[in-house]
């Protein structure tokens, strides 16, 4: 009986806002609590400690060289989201709603995204050689069809009510892509952009490994091949803590434009 | 009648023509022109043809690749990896999913580590994998799961959680064992979730096998795709390239046909 | 003069084609109040896309002035049901009326006189600055009304515009609409399924029947204007017409159920 009151205890605790950051953070502490004490045992060579790890994280992330290789990775990742972005929601807003654009392309580009980006690696690099270029231009490659197609799809799909009434008082134009169209199909763009964005990280990595020298995924590569295990396990780390922060960041500013483009959510 | 009906109908008929046209002519005639475009761009080396090489001559490497025995085992080897990957990480996505979003506690539990462990770009577990799994097919299998995962997990919790609450209450009142909730209630109204957390996980474990080919040179498509750049072949790369894309085609239809099938079983319609 | 003859309307369906309306035709005079009434399933927002010239005709023509209608025309603006999702969301209730003016030569001063007189008609010049879902749907209503008056048409078409709001605001909005159009002397061509809203705000009622919809009946409302929701339903002959048009309505109904019987 009792057992049975303090489940029925914990289910609606953890339903609330403050059940649910209390079991959160006990779930946080408890989960690095035992990465700390299981590999403080460890005598695999390929498992070290967790201490050691944040030791090395700290020596080697903070000199200039290692920050360099953060501001590289940063700098490529955000460019090529950037050109995703925009030519993802240009693109978009063009098959969208012409619909003969998009009969025309649509096969194509059904193949085209179907290629997986990183198979453009050896294009990219024939093109661009070793280069920032190189990654960005893989990045936005690969980034582009999650926000291309949402975006697409929304412009298709914009509320026949809305679109009625622009046409109706004449809101044509610039104007109908500015005021209407845009804000009645961000909420899309944003769900394309929240999946790029996993997909830019991997690519990020991905093009940091084969050959560009500089960056975190060189830095890891190196680290393995020259077996320091701990620089290695010190930079996947800081990925996932860079994964993170962005995902993070970003579900704020989600949060906010969604907000802002349909205030009507609030009320429900 | 007839006079209302006589005016329209060729009109119907023209727009049958014009549909027709416009769903088949339309998107050849593109293609072809871009084929056309690049053909010529490249033999007036406007491109230059030692990195573009013509597309008559890529169609041709394409065909010489399937008298060679490069073709079949480089296929096989990420055909038969990446349908693993995908069966385990929906598989496994999906019962950990129905899991957590039936015991909230525990999902509010592990919600952090699961948020931090999320955007962990799986391909920064290479060189650990590639130390501990060694470069066998067991890493991109590793590494694909490890990325799609977490695509199905999320929306599987969410998916559970959006049964209608009547309908939950309608299986408490008529005492539903917990097997038959989940197949009559959760499953169901999971489905939409699913969806497209299928097509997005279909997509992600493709890629992430490709990248394991090309970056612990594991044999399979990306490998080939590698090989011929190095050996300086580009018409080669190229059509490995299609195939790659070829293949991922054929795969977004095969899982579009599963997710008809399964859905059609649960009568939810999904999208 | 909104004249709409013989006019057919088609859609393409994967049997052939669905009609909706059908050998329809009516005029509507200069700054009259034309309501079209009919039972659900009558394809009357067909019919009033059609003139609004949202959609196209598949036989027969509208025109206005002796002008064939081919999109949208400038002289005319729309009022649609779905106050919801007609008013753009993200911008102010001033915005939303401003935005249709924002081009034509307009000069900013003279948009926002316009704005603020035609918001202070609709009594929301203290709602000007906020966003349309803090309003409730009787304002927001009254902002799409306010929209449509800022933006001078010479036709108002109005899509059941009261048909998601409660009762009493229902019967205010009624004579807000019967008050504009008596300052005004605009066109006013009104759907509803509501024959009592029919009867009270109309010069003429056009009864159509159910799909491929047609003109069943013209009923001349002779009531005086300005009217009132009290004295005026009040009158015998308010009682009279009511009676006639929803007999016609209700006779329409039986038989389509006795023939889907």
């Amino acid at each position: 009986m009792s057992t049975l009151t303090a489940t029925a205890k914990l289910n609606a605790a953890a339903k609330t806002r403050k059940g649910r950051l209390i079991l959160g953070t006990l779930g946080a502490a408890t989960a690095v609590a035992a990465w700390f004490l299981i590999s403080r045992e460890s005598d695999n060579p390929y498992f070290p400690s967790l201490e050691v790890i944040l030791e090395r994280a700290w020596e080697y992330w903070t000199t200039p060289e290692g920050v360099n290789n953060i501001l590289a990775s940063l700098r490529t990742l955000s460019g090529g989201l950037f050109l995703a972005i925009i030519l993802g929601v240009v693109i978009g807003l063009i098959i969208g709603q012409l619909a003969i654009v998009e009969q025309a392309v649509s096969p194509t580009l059904e193949f085209a995204r179907a290629i997986p980006a990183t198979a453009l690696i050896p294009f990219a690099l024939m093109l661009f050689g070793v280069s920032d270029q190189m990654k960005i231009f893989l990045i936005a490659l690969g980034c582009i069809w999650p926000i291309l197609l949402s975006t697409a799809d929304g412009a298709r799909g914009i509320d026949k009510t809305l679109s009625a009434s622009a046409r109706a008082f004449q809101i044509t134009g610039w104007k109908f892509q500015t005021y209407v169209m845009l804000p009645a199909v961000l909420p899309r763009i944003l769900v394309g952009i929240r999946i790029a964005i996993p997909l830019s990280l991997i690519l990020m990595v991905t093009s940091e490994m084969v050959g560009v020298q500089q960056g975190l995924g060189f830095v890891i590569t190196q680290a393995q091949a020259t077996f320091q295990i701990l620089t290695m396990w010190s930079g996947i780390l800081i990925l996932g803590v860079l994964g993170f922060l962005l995902t993070f960041i970003y579900s704020l500013i989600e949060r906010r434009l969604l907000r802002w483009a349909d205030p009507r959510r609030d009320r429900e | 009648m007839t006079a209302v009906v006589a005016p329209t109908a060729p009109k119907r008929r023209h727009g049958a023509a014009a549909t027709v046209g416009r769903r088949f002519i339309l998107p050849a005639a593109f293609i072809v022109f871009l084929i056309g475009l690049q053909e010529l761009l490249t033999r007036t080396d406007v491109l230059p043809s030692n990195y573009f090489p013509p597309a008559s001559k890529i169609f041709m490497a394409f065909i010489d690749e399937f008298s060679s025995p490069a073709l079949p085992d480089a296929l096989f080897g990420t055909l038969t990896t990446w349908i693993q990957a995908l069966v385990i990480s929906v598989v496994l996505g999906t019962a950990v999913g129905i899991l957590l979003g039936l015991i909230v506690p525990l999902e509010a539990f592990l919600r952090p580590t699961i948020e931090f462990l999320r955007p962990v770009p799986s391909v920064a577990l290479i060189p650990l994998v590639v130390l501990t799994i060694g470069t066998g097919s067991d890493s991109a299998l590793f590494l694909a799961v490890f990325a799609a995962f977490w695509q199905v997990l999320i929306p599987a919790i969410i998916g559970v959680r959006s049964a209608h609450p009547v309908a939950l209450e309608t299986a408490r009142s008529y005492n539903f064992t917990l097997w038959q909730r989940i197949r009559y209630i959760q499953l169901p109204s999971m489905m939409p979730y699913l969806v497209t957390s299928i097509r997005l996980a279909t997509s992600t474990t493709l890629i992430l096998i490709v990248t394991a080919e090309i970056i612990i040179q594991m044999p399979g498509l990306g490998y080939e795709i590698t090989m011929s750049r190095s050996a300086g072949n580009p018409a080669r790369m190229y059509a490995y390239i299609a195939l790659s894309g070829i293949a991922g085609i054929v795969l977004n239809g095969l899982v579009r046909q599963v997710e008809a099938r399964v859905a059609s079983i649960h009568g939810s319609g999904g999208k | 003069m909104l004249i709409v003859s013989d006019m057919e309307k088609t859609y393409p369906t994967k049997s052939g084609g669905f009609t909706a309306v059908s050998g329809m035709s009516f005029h509507v005079e200069e700054g009259e109040l034309f309501t079209i009434v009919g039972p659900s399933g009558a394809g009357k927002t067909t019919l009033l896309r059609c003139v609004a010239g949202l959609d196209e005709v598949t036989g027969g023509s509208v025109t206005f002035n002796g002008v064939p209608v081919s999109g949208p025309p400038r002289e005319f603006a729309v009022v649609f049901q779905d106050y919801a999702r007609s008013l753009m969301p993200w911008i102010t209730v001033a915005k939303n009326v401003e935005l249709p003016l924002m081009k034509n030569g307009i000069s900013a001063q003279e948009r926002r006189k316009r704005v603020t007189s035609a918001l202070e008609e609709v009594g929301l010049a203290d709602a000007m600055e906020k966003k349309p879902f803090q309003l409730s749907g009787g304002m927001q209503q009254r902002v799409a009304i306010a929209r449509a008056i800022a933006y001078r048409p010479q036709v108002l078409i109005m899509d059941e515009p009261f048909a998601s709001v409660d009762a009493q605001t229902r019967a205010d909005l009624e004579d807000l609409l019967l008050r504009i159009r008596a300052e005004t002397g605009t066109t006013v061509l009104f759907v509803t399924h509501d024959v009592d809203e029919s009867v009270y705000l109309s010069n003429r009622v056009a009864i159509v029947s159910r799909s491929p919809s047609r003109i069943d009946e013209i009923v001349d409302i002779p009531l005086p204007y300005p009217r009132d929701q009290i004295a005026t339903k009040s009158l015998p002959e308010f009682a009279t017409l009511r009676g006639h048009v929803f007999g016609r309505i209700r006779e329409m109904v039986n038989s389509a159920a006795l023939t889907d019987a």
